[in-house]
């Protein structure tokens, strides 16, 4: 950790200014991430400006706009509370599952929903500065892309990276079609829908989403849906509890009939956003919710999986676990 | 006996849980520096250049040492280190002393800050370059270039007792399958720190986390050329070793670097270099071969083990239970090991049968199924009774009792022997079981007892609490002896000023160390008695030892309990503050851990005690069962229950013995189901550098433990009985567990651990 200028920010306006004054400045939240890279040297920022006392982390009802009706999650609000909350119990049933699933109980008391949104890579090459690395260093290389990479990306990865993204929140966010609020530096606001928000690497993989210097995540709001019943977060990892997804999947539905009417379906730790499985949703909308149309809607999806050398297995996996997801979507939701 | 085998609970436990027990890392001394390792980005080569001008100019800094500047310590020379009681070491590589590189993340310089932040972001600004040569990596490809190592821990390493092969090609019915285990890395819940505080020119103190201060105060004298009685080693607690701690040269670094500075300093050892500085359990490839007649008794076992090490002797003996396991007429055992340019392997919980107990517990499951016979009844029928490769009778062996009590406990009976008969929902229900064996040691050790003015006691003793609850057992056996309440007995470890006790390694303190405070209490309290019955002011004046019974800090007239005299009277009476005993019991088994510091007194007994020790063979036994529940879908396996029984002599407190188990069993399961260490196969660096990527149980993966102990005394190894418990506990757990997934599934996995992929 390299020494660093601390202060507090006392409003909006004025965080967004200094980081935006400075582009080796970054937000300090929850810090369960920041600080770590910090501690490992991969991130060096000269400045941090803690956020944490701005008065953004309400859960409330969108009162109007586009997502009327909907809910709005506070950017500084906790992943604990977030998860917790009536509001989105009741009716976002998929994202309690989905933060529940991620970290902790301590880390989720600590962690913020923005700092979870802009969460980096796990990529172990990112976080040894002794290894070649892209995200880390532009120009270096990626030392994943021919090392060990078990955990890597099966979909839209680049030469220049390989990485996924860890969020398990933002999996069920993207299904949601969650948008993200965020303060611009010209002190407006500005509306990004989730699926956009995030990025694939490219040849700039240095950029994890599309975040301009010094913009804060100040609401997340998620529009009003009928997925309530039949919603069901998946999250398959290396032991039972506390390790990043292997893989996992977000699954939604609304039935109409004897048919789909409405389906989500979102993949986790297989791509460098929170990726949408739209060609699963594709063949899946206006089908009856059978197990062997889920089976051809998980091929439908897997088949542009580029898995790499340690993670072949994980288009295997893939496969079951948008199959599983979507069974136990329909059976409410739960475990059984 | 009233207080030895009472689950008794942690006389420290308070402490410990109040944050009062204080660790290596926390005896900050005044004017303290920090010192903060810079680890090669290499993993062979040589250093051409380290410019330090960056990180001379950061703020705080008060020095770089490099192998340019670094002060020459005593070279390595296993005979003159032997000599100074260095019984083992870590790596042959002192610190800083050249310009080579074996392996990614060698120490190759050290930053002294005035904080710990400011050495660490020094560290950073460090530019080291290289010439880089190409690193060997790869076990299977660098086999062919190993060796064939002649002795192993002073045996032969090397054994074929007939002919093998041509039994094994004549036999009946015949297995033969390859094993391999991955390498695993030391995690104890408490990284390794020292304190390196100068007293004066040749005169040192270190405050490290240790599992045996004299080995690690042999290791600081030999290698800064100090007279061993002017270092001073103190570690109180020490939070988890498993064989990792003590026995490592960053000590020395410390000490090198408080001196360059003149001021104390601490150098903390972080997660990241746990990964390469301090030790690992090797991969391993295991070949085992097994033949058998019709009857179902095996005529043969071979077990071919390949490893590797780097900078040491030491390699991973996954042979060594089956030297002792199942009355097989011939055997063979063999080893070869490639050198790696990869942190150096070393002792890790039960080295040798951890790995080795996968592959021949898996074997025993492969063979019992290939002759449709039940896995258990496979191996009762194959028990050897006395040991099959000395023929000598074992000093204690009730693992048939184990396999009875195991399977009654677990409901092995409802076992079905055909692969996937069982579900639960979605889930495949499977049941496995395994062998457990560990050697039973017992090192020479040294006691001191002292009955204070108020008739408390002390006991004192260099040995180590690892966490294992050394403090409580001890005062235990002392409470017995002297007939006084626990609460009554203080007990001093972990200071190389105390008596010596043997390393804590090898599951053997608990049987070292009791016999020599049982021998002191009893000297003291023949002192003591002494006084009274010599004394006409006592109650007891004139009357002879056996007459008199001791309890509640007083001796009594055993026919007539009013005449007493408390050990506080007599201590008064004869203006004493403190009387004291000492003693030293003679090895059993050495297994080498003992440090050879003069005694202070031979215990009578002792070698009478121990006669026929030679006449035996010393080892516990136990057996696991495992229950698994497969999603197969998925890949995922939850063990459900798991029941332990073990046959590791008296139980000398139900309570820590137990835990010792629990925790052996939870550190099995990691290694079955998810412990591994990978490498880059370009630049050797360990991928999974911290607890995100390399994992360890969570309280979710691990299942309620059912634990039972045989506890019967083992005569032989000393009059109280008590063998060594914290090793054997992580014996044969991932075969059991494997086992399991194979009557679950019907997928025999081979390769640990147990991961969703290996399953789908
Ligand atoms: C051991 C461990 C295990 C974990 N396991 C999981 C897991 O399984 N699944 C999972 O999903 N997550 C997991 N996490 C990640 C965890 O969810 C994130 O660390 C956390 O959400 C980050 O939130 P924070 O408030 O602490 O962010 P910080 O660390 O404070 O910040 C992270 C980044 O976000 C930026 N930032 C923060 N707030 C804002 C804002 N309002 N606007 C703009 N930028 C902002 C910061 O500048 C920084 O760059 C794990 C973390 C740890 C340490
Ligand atoms: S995958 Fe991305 S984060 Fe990982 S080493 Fe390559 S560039 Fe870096």
């Amino acid at each position: 950790m390299r020494p660093f200028k601390y202060s507090r920010a006392q409003n909006t306006g004025n965080a967004v200014q200094t980081v935006a004054a400075n582009t080796n400045s970054k937000f300090l939240a929850g810090g369960t991430n920041i600080l770590d890279l910090m501690k490992e040297d991969v991130e060096r920022p000269d400045e941090l400006v803690d956020v944490t006392r701005l008065n953004f982390s309400q859960v409330r009802t969108v009162e109007g706009g586009a997502n009327k009706g909907g809910v709005s999650i506070g950017g500084l609000g906790r992943n604990t509370d977030t998860a917790n909350h009536p509001l989105v119990r009741q009716n976002f049933p998929l994202l309690t599952q989905a933060i529940l699933a991620g970290a902790s109980q301590q880390i989720r008391n600590m962690a913020t929903n923005g700092g979870n949104l802009n969460q980096r890579t796990r990529c172990s090459y990112f976080y040894d500065t002794a290894m070649p690395c892209n995200k880390r260093e532009p120009g270096s290389g990626c030392g994943a892309l021919e090392g060990i990479n078990r955990m890597h990306a099966l979909f839209g990865w680049s030469n220049d990276c390989v990485a996924v993204h860890p969020s398990d929140m933002c999996v069920a966010l993207v299904a949601l079609d969650a948008v993200v609020k965020v303060q611009g530096t010209d002190g407006k606001e500005r509306s990004i829908p989730f699926a956009d928000y995030h990025r694939l690497p490219g040849n700039t993989p240095q950029k994890d989403n599309i975040l301009n210097q010094g913009e804060l995540i100040t609401a997340i709001e998620i529009p009003k849906n009928n997925f309530a019943s039949k919603s069901y977060y998946l999250k398959v990892r290396d032991r039972a509890s506390y390790a990043f997804a292997l893989v996992s999947v977000a699954a939604a539905l609304e039935i109409e009939g004897n048919a789909i009417k409405n389906v989500r379906v979102a993949m986790g730790g297989v791509s460098h956003k929170p990726w949408r499985a739209v060609e699963a949703e594709k063949f899946l909308t206006g089908k009856a919710a059978t197990e062997a149309n889920f089976k051809a809607a998980a091929d439908a999806e897997m088949r542009n999986a580029k898995p790499l050398e340690h993670n072949k297995f994980k288009v295997e996996l893939g496969r079951r676990a948008i199959v599983r997801a979507l069974t136990q979507a329909m059976k409410g939701g739960t475990n059984a | 006996m009233a207080e030895i085998g009472k689950p008794v609970s942690r006389i420290d436990g308070r402490l410990k849980v109040t944050g009062g027990a204080k660790y290596a890392a926390e005896f900050n001394q005044v004017n303290m520096a920090y010192a903060f390792p810079v680890r090669s980005t290499i993993a062979k080569g040589t250093i051409t250049a380290t410019d330090t001008s960056a990180a001379e100019a950061s703020s705080g800094v008060l020095a770089v040492i490099t192998h340019k500047n670094a002060a020459k310590l005593n070279a390595i020379n296993p005979q003159e280190q032997w000599k100074a009681g260095i019984v083992f070491l870590g790596e042959d590589l002192p610190p800083l002393q050249d310009d080579k590189v074996y392996y990614f993340g060698q120490f190759v310089a050290c930053v002294v800050a005035e904080t710990y932040e400011q050495a660490r972001s020094a560290a950073a600004l460090l530019k080291v370059t290289y010439a880089v040569e190409k690193p060997r990596i790869d076990l299977k490809s660098e086999l062919p270039n190993g060796y064939r190592p002649e002795k192993l821990f002073g045996e032969e390493a090397q054994i074929n007792t007939g002919k093998t092969a041509a039994v094994l090609a004549a036999a009946a019915q015949k297995i033969e399958h390859t094993y391999t285990t991955s390498t695993e890395n030391h995690h104890p819940m408490e990284p390794h720190a020292s304190i390196a505080v100068w007293e004066a020119a040749d005169k040192l103190t270190i405050y490290d986390a240790t599992q045996g201060v004299l080995v690690t105060r042999a290791i600081a004298a030999y290698f800064l050329n100090l007279k061993p009685e002017n270092v001073r080693v103190i570690s109180p607690y020490v939070g988890g070793g498993f064989g990792s701690k003590g026995a490592w040269l960053h000590l020395v670094l410390a000490a090198m670097a408080a001196r360059v500075v003149k001021r104390p300093v601490k150098l903390a050892v972080t997660r990241q270099m746990m990964a390469t500085n301090v030790g690992r359990r090797s991969a391993t490839i295991q070949k085992i071969a097994l033949g058998a007649g019709f009857d179902g008794k095996l005529a043969a076992i071979r077990h071919e083990s390949e490893t590797y090490t780097n900078l040491s002797q030491f390699f991973e003996p996954s042979g060594l239970q089956t030297k002792v396991l199942y009355a097989a007429p011939i055997r063979e055992i063999t080893y070869k090991v490639a050198k790696l340019n990869v942190g150096t392997p070393t002792f890790m919980r039960a080295p040798g049968e951890t790995p080795g107990t996968f592959a021949l517990e898996s074997a025993m499951d492969e063979m019992a199924y290939e002759m449709k016979i039940d896995p258990l009844e496979f191996r009762v029928s194959n028990h050897a009774a006395v040991d099959p490769m000395t023929e000598h009778p074992f000093s204690g062996n009730n693992l048939l009792e184990c396999y009875r009590t195991g399977a009654e406990k677990f409901g092995w009976s409802n076992r079905k022997m055909q692969p996937r008969q069982t579900r639960s929902g979605r889930n495949l229900i499977g049941y496995g079981m395994a062998t457990a064996t560990y050697p039973a040691g017992r090192s020479s050790a040294t006691v001191r007892v002292q009955v204070l003015i108020n008739g408390d006691v002390k006991v004192m003793t260099a040995a180590a609490d690892i966490g294992t609850g050394t403090y409580t057992v001890i005062a235990q056996t002392a409470a017995d002896a002297l007939g006084l309440p626990v609460q009554r007995i203080a007990v001093e470890l972990g200071d190389s000023n105390l008596p010596t006790a043997p390393f804590a390694g090898g599951s053997q303190t608990t049987a070292s160390v009791h016999p020599a405070v049982l021998a002191a209490c009893e000297m003291l309290r023949e002192s003591l008695m002494g006084l009274a019955t010599t004394d006409a002011k006592s109650k007891l004046s004139g009357r002879r030892a056996e007459e008199i019974a001791y309890g509640d800090g007083k001796f009594f007239v055993r026919s007539d309990r009013s005449k007493t005299d408390s050990y506080a009277d007599i201590m008064r009476r004869n203006s004493k503050v403190m009387m004291e005993a000492c003693t030293t019991t003679k090895p059993v088994t050495d297994g080498g851990l003992g440090s050879p510091v003069a005694p202070c007194m031979v215990a009578p007994a002792a070698s009478e005690e121990n006669s026929d020790a030679k006449k035996y063979s010393f080892h516990s036994f136990g057996a696991q069962f495992a229950e698994v529940w497969i999603d197969e879908d998925l890949g995922t396996i939850r063990v459900k229950r798991f029941t332990s029984v073990q046959d590791v002599g008296r139980i000398m407190n139900e309570k820590t013995a137990r835990s010792q188990i629990i925790g052996g069993v939870i550190f099995g399961l990691g290694a079955a189901l998810m412990e591994a260490t990978e490498h880059d196969h370009r630049w050797a660096n360990p991928v999974t550098r911290t607890l995100a990527d390399y994992h360890v149980p969570v309280n979710m993966d691990v299942p309620e433990i059912d634990v039972h102990f045989i506890n019967k005394p083992d005569p032989h190894i000393s009059s109280i009985g008590a063998r060594g418990i914290g090793e054997i506990g992580i014996t044969g757990v991932s075969a059991a567990v494997a086992n399991a997934v194979f009557n679950a599934t019907g997928k025999r996995i081979r390769d640990l651990p147990l991961s969703p992929d290996k399953l789908l």
